[in-house]
């Protein structure tokens, strides 16, 4: 059954039409495939028979030829989105045991086109991270080992780093993410796959655990553009529940790839050339250039410079949000209750135990900076600098139709590295932050490997509600790059 | 800016997450370190730029002033942790 486990999701579809085989079977080898690689600890909850029932179903539409866009093909779902009738915890202790009494607006309707849920995958905690090692649930493994003989076991970035871990090895065809800062593109580059953030607004936001409301947009990772384009279809569209959502028509992006990217613009931001930067970075990024121009593009380069504020601004932007979403874990409505003395005991005995540090962390740096006295100082600042970063990528759109950019300074790194400073930690997320401030669509594409074996994926950001010209560009990157390697886990059990 | 251990306090408090003595030692010289990284905005200049406080340009929409979503207490008590006759229960808060 390997080989079902090896589609794209194109090459599903048409075979589950021609009737080579069933979502049952299909099903049947992503579950076996979940149960083989349980060590990587990338599924907080299986849910092999709702995705057995979901499969049937599945066959049985499709023989009555009803099929859906997505109808019978395996999912991985981030446990931040909620799902009726299974446990949605954000990978906190706060919500172990919450199971929502309806599905998140991008769950329901991958369900309406048919898609079959396998599981809820792990995140940083409340998607608070870039390593996945922040989970109350434990650490995900990544997949990829270093050439090295090391066998240290690697990040698979974050903070949705189950469904990267879990799609990398073939455990499933597509997989659900949420970006607030990187949080879908830095764990696509670390896992090599592909994954993509729309615009901001473009995926209702409704049902997910919120993070940063004026920065979290769902998207997905998949084996190709091509796939990340039509499950993105199926997620996006306006949704009356998310007061950010736009009322949009939603293009179909998957019937319009496949051409060269004659007449294009690529604008190359010198200010992502950053200092320390690793040598085989750089090198990714040329060769990404070269594949433009190879494709047609004329290479233009263009100035982002705000660039260096954007971390620090984010750092603002976002846990100020966080403490005031995260203020409604209360112990009284859902999840975790300790009780205390008083009220106000039982609030602050409860939150001192469902949190984990780095949320903790992150919503006494939100309390800090929105209190009285400082709220000027730096919330405010910080808005206006997002202001003046959204300009930069404006007037960098004047020149040219995207960008490329790397996705990631480095490869993945082992778990326990870059914990000892949460600002080194931080600077995961230096190329992909910008464009989540100024909401813009992003994408990361599998590129190379690095030097000891990993994969390194290249960014590409394009204007907003403009994510033909990223799936575009990302195509031809992908074409070029022709990236085949596989974790050496999942080539084993394959030979 | 630094953050003393009885500004940690107070915002702890603020949060309302308790904290031991032990953890406001902790995590004051982390906060401090995140707030000197996020300082380095004051070398930007501000004047005359209007706060963005969401990406897009969507304007709030007004909906119908209808009832369309209720009725519903055993939804919304479901993950209660305590709960009694269509209510939360929580700890005594009037003596």
């Amino acid at each position: 059954m390997t080989e079902l486990t090896h589609m794209t999701v194109a090459q599903a579809l048409k075979g589950l039409e021609n009737k080579d085989f069933s979502a049952v079977e299909l099903t049947q080898a992503h579950i076996d495939a979940m149960a083989n690689y349980r060590h990587l600890n990338a599924f907080i909850v299986e849910t092999p028979d709702l995705a057995m029932d979901q499969a049937k179903a599945s066959d049985e539409r499709r023989a009555k030829g009803e099929a859906g866009a997505l109808d019978g093909i395996p999912l991985a779902i981030k446990d931040l989105f909620c799902t009726k009738g299974v446990q949605t915890t954000a990978s906190s202790k706060i919500l172990e045991g919450f199971v929502p009494r309806y599905d998140s607006t991008v769950t329901a309707r991958l369900f309406r086109d048919g898609a079959v849920m396998l599981g809820k995958t792990a995140l940083d905690e409340f998607a608070m991270g870039s390593s996945n090692t922040t989970s109350y649930f434990g650490n995900v493994i990544n997949p990829w080992k270093r050439s090295d003989g090391s066998n240290a076991d690697l990040v698979p970035g974050g903070s949705s780093g189950g469904s990267s871990a879990a799609l990398a090895a073939r455990i499933c065809m597509g997989a659900t993410g949420t970006d607030t800062g990187g949080s879908i593109r830095q764990p696509a580059s670390f896992c090599g796959i592909t994954g993509i953030k729309p615009t901001y607004g473009r995926c209702s936001r409704w049902g997910v655990v919120a993070f940063a409301s004026s920065l979290d947009q769902p998207g997905i990772f998949g084996r190709s553009v091509e796939d990340t384009a039509i499950m993105l279809k199926s997620m996006s569209g306006f949704d009356p529940k998310d007061s950010t959502s736009a009322d949009r028509d939603v293009p179909d992006w998957a019937g319009q790839l496949g051409g060269d990217l004659k007449g294009m613009k690529i604008g190359i931001p010198k200010e992502y050339r950053m200092d320390g930067m690793p040598e085989e970075i750089e090198k990714l990024w040329q060769q990404g250039i070269a594949w433009a121009k190879e494709s047609g593009a004329e290479i233009v380069d263009v100035s982002l410079p705000h660039t260096k504020y954007a971390l620090p601004t984010y750092y603002i932007i976002a846990p100020a949000e966080a403490s005031s979403n995260l203020a409604r874990y209360d112990g009284v409505r859902y999840g975790l209750r300790v009780e205390g003395q008083d009220l106000t005991d039982t609030y602050e005995s409860t939150r001192a135990e469902g949190f984990g540090d780095e949320v903790k962390r992150r919503i006494m740096i939100g309390t800090y900076v929105l209190s009285a006295g400082y709220y000027d100082a730096y919330y405010i600042k910080a808005q206006k600098v997002r202001r003046l970063i959204l300009q930069d990528f404006e007037k960098a759109y004047e020149q040219c139709d995207a960008l490329l950019t790397p996705t990631a300074p480095s490869a993945a790194f082992a778990i326990g590295e870059n914990e000892d400073d949460p600002i080194k930690m931080y600077l995961n997320d230096v190329f992909t932050v910008p464009a989540s401030l100024a909401g813009l669509p992003g994408m990361s594409v599998p590129a190379g490997l690095s030097a000891d074996g990993l994969p390194l994926g290249l960014q590409i950001i394009g204007k907003a509600w403009d994510e033909l010209t990223v799936l575009k560009v990302g195509q031809a990157i992908e074409r070029a790059a022709n990236f085949s390697a596989l974790p050496e886990m999942v080539t084993k059990k394959a030979a | 800016m630094s953050l003393d251990k009885d500004t940690v306090r107070k915002v702890a408090s603020l949060a309302r997450i308790k904290m031991s003595d032990e953890e406001l030692d902790k995590y004051g010289p982390q906060l401090n370190n995140i707030i000197g990284f996020v300082e380095q905005l004051a070398e930007v200049d501000t004047d005359n730029v209007e706060p963005l406080p969401s990406p897009v340009d969507i304007a709030l929409r007004l909906r119908e002033d209808v009832v369309n979503d209720g009725g519903c207490a055993e939804d919304v008590l479901a993950n209660a942790p305590e709960e009694m006759e269509d209510f939360y229960v929580v700890p005594k808060v009037v003596e």
